[in-house]
């Protein structure tokens, strides 16, 4: 049997993959913005997120206050939250406090989507794998594009802008096909995210993603419960 | 105001977003609307992140919109991840050459 450790490092090639490049067009405007190389690396090694540190870095650029910054970075991500309650029920018994908050660190859009799609329970060196891989491409990346960003035509760096979209539409197409409660999930919520953007637009786009996803899932859990007898099955899968 | 200020901020914040939920809810959820509501929520957030700002994602509606269609088309026959990812960015800037 192969590794868990294992394991999670090749479900991380695509994501560290992505990460590379969307980190590449990060150290690009960190630099631009006036920071250093180490502080655009030192950023994503100690965020390891994207619509956060975007942000954070206009804040920086512009002077901000750290209240601001405080506020900012917790309605962006405030998604993490959901993610990790999320996870929790998905752990594995293995899955100890120390564990819990170590690989709490790594919880991105992606590695949550990933880790969220596995069959079974959860354990911590699957994730650690999936964090560690994903790690090193946000922060090489991170490095490349802010030393050496300017280099590479803009056509190549404006076409991967839309390869971490590609691997989200991967990750909800093929259970949208199976389930039609999940389709209807996603679709409640792009409809409503269509909404906050062309219609309601003061609602700042972290605000957006928390409402949009929140309304769709609770009226999908209220019009169709999913019958929660798959922790035995989990089981059987893992064995 | 120095930088490594703001740094420890936005990274201490981060963290605990992201440590307190995953590390204090040890027991399974009781209430079956929150169990099911947690198992939709991974979809939802990625849909509304998706949507709409993927037809922005390479700066140019068109390009974006071609690369959303292959994407789309990879996806619906189960393509791996990484290969649903690169026909996005590909076909994108293949779309950008004949503008």
């Amino acid at each position: 049997m192969r590794s868990d450790f294992a394991k999670g490092i090749l479900h991380g090639i695509p994501i560290a993959l992505g990460y590379l490049s969307v980190s590449f067009g990060f150290g690009i405007t960190a630099v631009r913005a006036g920071l250093s190389v180490a502080a655009a690396v030192g950023i994503s090694a100690s965020n390891l997120t994207s619509a956060g540190q975007a942000a954070g870095v206009e804040i920086i650029a512009a002077g901000g206050t750290l209240i601001e910054m405080a506020l900012t970075q917790l309605i962006i991500n405030l998604r993490y939250s959901l993610m990790g309650l999320s996870l929790s029920q998905k752990l594995d018994r293995s899955f100890t406090t120390p564990h819990r908050l170590l690989a709490s660190f790594g919880i991105t859009d992606e590695i949550f989507a990933v880790a969220a799609a596995q069959p079974g329970r959860i354990k911590p060196l699957y994730m650690y794998g999936l964090i560690l891989i994903s790690f090193i491409g946000w922060t090489g990346g991170t490095l490349l594009g802010a030393a050496a960003g300017q280099a590479l035509p803009q056509m190549f760096t404006s076409a991967m802008g839309i390869l971490l979209y590609g691997m989200f539409i991967a990750i909800i197409i093929p259970p949208s096909r199976k389930s039609r409660s999940i389709f209807g999930a996603v679709l409640i919520a792009a409809l409503i995210s269509l909404l906050f953007k062309y219609v309601l637009t003061g609602v700042s786009v972290g605000f957006a993603i928390i409402i949009s996803a929140s309304i769709a899932a609770a009226v999908m859990a209220v019009i169709a419960p999913i019958d929660d007898e798959d922790d035995e099955e989990d089981e059987v899968k893992e064995a | 105001m120095s930088i490594g200020i703001y740094i420890a901020v936005m990274a201490g914040v981060t963290y605990l977003i992201r440590m307190l939920p995953f590390t204090l809810f040890k027991s399974k959820i009781k209430s079956k609307f929150l169990r099911s509501f947690l198992k939709y929520i991974p979809y939802t957030v990625l849909s509304a992140m998706t949507f709409p700002a993927i037809f922005y994602s390479t700066g140019n509606v068109i390009t974006a919109t071609a690369g959303t269609i292959a994407a789309l088309i990879t996806a619906f026959f189960g393509l791996p991840l990484i290969v649903v990812a690169v026909a996005a960015a590909g076909t994108a800037l293949v779309a950008g050459l004949f503008l």
